[in-house]
């Protein structure tokens, strides 16, 4: 059979091949490439080594967006995975309207990050108001706001992946620990958390990398007043490119330290959650 | 007598329990008003004189506060609201059926004639799902810009090629688990691949398609940084980029059409996201959990 379909290359593959090299390969080879030259289009790229790379650590606002963007994460990561799971497991008691809160909490999650940023920028400037404050008064205001924001968006896509772990869990599991006389603490340590460790493996690596990789948001809401204070690092490379001119391969260079930190932390995480999992 | 006072201790904890249930079905309801306030505070501001939009986002506009619809007619007009509605379903709807279609084929081709080239692109597609955008944006919008792809037809091969690594990883992991003896049997009876494919490979993987439809327009009914870089923005504007675009160059926000423009934009959201929602959170979970 292998041979008969093999014929049709052309048809089956050819396109997906041919915009894969287009929209990937080639752009991904050729940016590892510019970020060792200078240059201000493709065509006039000129080698220049590590000079690029060197320039990154003494360019303070990149260090000032790498620190930013990793409490930022690491306090996301947190507080929307708690949240979405608590939420879950309430939801998943069979209390009433649970469909219509389902249905609600998710619904944000389709919303643009542009409009987001917008909706809650009106937001948390009308309540900051009152106290004479605004969003760009320090970088701790963007900060928490860029937060709450995130929160709401992502809370209930956590949701309801944590739902479907919960409702996979055997039912007589939890009634077995409940005859041998576990509490319901001690069912939620050592019954409901290891069996759903396939959700959090999936949650923490979503929210870990949507809130690292995060751009429209931070563009919308703040776009890192004041000055770049409360700038994240998918930010500082678009102003670096696009924002200095002469700086466009400093730009590359740091887009791909900034992917080496996505991949490592995406397989770090990977490794390090996978390995709790349980086998059912 | 033992039984009886079993029955009422039942019944004591079954009324405790549904008391608990309304608790907490009264403290969802509250959480759920305040999850949609952010929603309704907009559409309300929507109908209000600019000036006040800022100075009192929570008041209700009343009186000389309310506007009526001009705030909709200026942001209309002031970005031609309509003209991004339609490319911005355009791009998405014929991206997303490109993707589905050529991915899944693309899925079924490289499970089925394993070759170290097939093993190879495998690979790539899935290391293409870390690499973040901000790798591959500037080159990216130089090649599309090199190939004339800067319009709403060049764009979708832009977006087959940089969503292809996810599409192809889930339809390759559905495809794995279809057993090979159906498609054999279709191929004895005379069927050519392509008949093969089209008449019983891809009704199986409907399923699938629908996941990937569903997480492929969600993104690329959203994305702004690709488009933005990529298509030629004088001309043509989506949903995202014409809503930026309302903040002017010195970072002065026109709040009345933003306003109006921002639940002009969710609108057609909530009401895709009604009519389907059953699909779109079982496409999440499916996709997450493939993911």
């Amino acid at each position: 059979m292998q041979k008969s379909i093999k014929k049709y290359f052309p048809l089956f593959a050819l396109p997906t091949f041919v915009a894969f090299t287009i929209g990937f390969i080639v752009p991904f080879i050729m940016g590892i490439y510019l970020s060792f030259c200078e240059f201000t289009t493709v065509t006039d790229a000129k080698f220049v080594g590590l000079s690029n790379y060197a320039k990154i650590f003494t360019d303070k606002t990149f260090v000032h967006a790498l620190w930013y963007t990793a409490l930022f994460t690491i306090v996301s990561v947190v507080l929307i995975n708690v949240i979405a799971f608590v939420i879950a497991m309430l939801l998943t008691k069979g209390i009433r309207g649970t469909n219509i809160f389902r249905t609600v909490f998710f619904m944000p999650n389709l919303i643009g990050g542009i409009v987001l940023g917008y909706i809650w920028q009106l937001i948390l400037n009308g309540i900051l108001a009152n106290f004479g404050k605004t969003l760009v008064y320090s970088e701790a205001y963007g900060f928490w706001g860029l937060v709450i924001l995130m929160c709401w968006q992502q809370v209930g896509y956590m949701m309801i992946i944590y739902i479907a772990g919960i409702q996979n869990i055997p039912g007589e599991l939890i009634e077995a620990a409940k005859i041998d006389g576990a509490t319901s603490g001690q069912v939620l340590r050592h019954v409901t958390l290891p069996m759903v460790m396939p959700s959090i493996t999936i949650c923490t690596f979503l929210t870990l990398t949507n809130g690292f990789k995060l751009f429209d948001q931070n563009l919308a809401l703040t776009n890192g007043a004041p000055s770049d204070m409360s700038q994240m690092l998918a930010l500082n490379i678009y102003d670096t490119f696009y924002g200095r001119t002469g700086w466009e391969g400093v730009g590359q260079a740091k887009a791909v330290i900034f992917f080496i930190l996505v991949a490592l932390i995406a397989m770090g995480q990977n490794y390090l959650t996978r390995r709790k999992e349980v086998q059912q | 007598m033992a039984k009886k006072a079993n029955k009422a201790d039942s019944q004591v904890s079954a009324v405790r329990k549904a008391k608990h249930g309304t608790a907490l079905s009264v403290f969802f309801s509250l959480l759920s008003i305040l999850y949609v306030m952010p929603i309704l505070v907009v559409l309300m501001n929507s109908f209000k004189r600019k000036a006040y939009i800022n100075k009192f986002p929570f008041k209700i506009g009343t009186g000389k506060m309310f506007v009526g619809l001009e705030n909709y007619i200026e942001g209309i007009e002031k970005i031609d609201f309509f003209k991004a509605f339609g490319y911005s379903l355009f791009i998405t709807v014929c991206s997303v059926a490109v993707i589905v279609l050529c991915t899944s084929m693309c899925a079924w081709y490289i499970t089925r004639v394993q070759t170290k080239f097939t093993k190879m692109f495998y690979l790539l597609c899935l290391f293409s799902m870390i690499v973040p955008f901000q790798m591959v944006m500037f080159t990216l919008s130089k090649i599309a810009n090199m190939l004339h792809l800067s319009n709403p037809i060049g764009i979708i091969l832009v977006y087959l090629g940089f969503g292809a690594g996810l599409a192809v990883f889930m339809f390759c992991g559905f495809v794995k688990s279809i057993p090979l003896e159906i498609e054999e049997a279709a191929m004895i009876d005379g069927c050519t691949p392509v008949q093969t494919y089209f008449q019983v490979v891809f009704p199986i993987l409907k399923p699938t398609a629908i996941t990937v439809a569903i997480l492929q327009a969600m993104w690329i009914w959203n994305d702004y940084l690709l488009p933005y870089l990529v298509l030629d923005i004088k001309k043509y504007k989506t949903i995202p980029i014409a809503i930026q675009y309302l903040k002017g160059g010195y970072g002065s926000i026109d709040w009345g059409a933003m306003m109006a423009m921002l639940v002009l934009a969710i609108i057609p959201i909530i009401i895709f996201y009604i009519a389907c929602q059953k699909h779109i959170i079982e496409g999440v979970v499916a996709g997450a959990v493939k993911g």
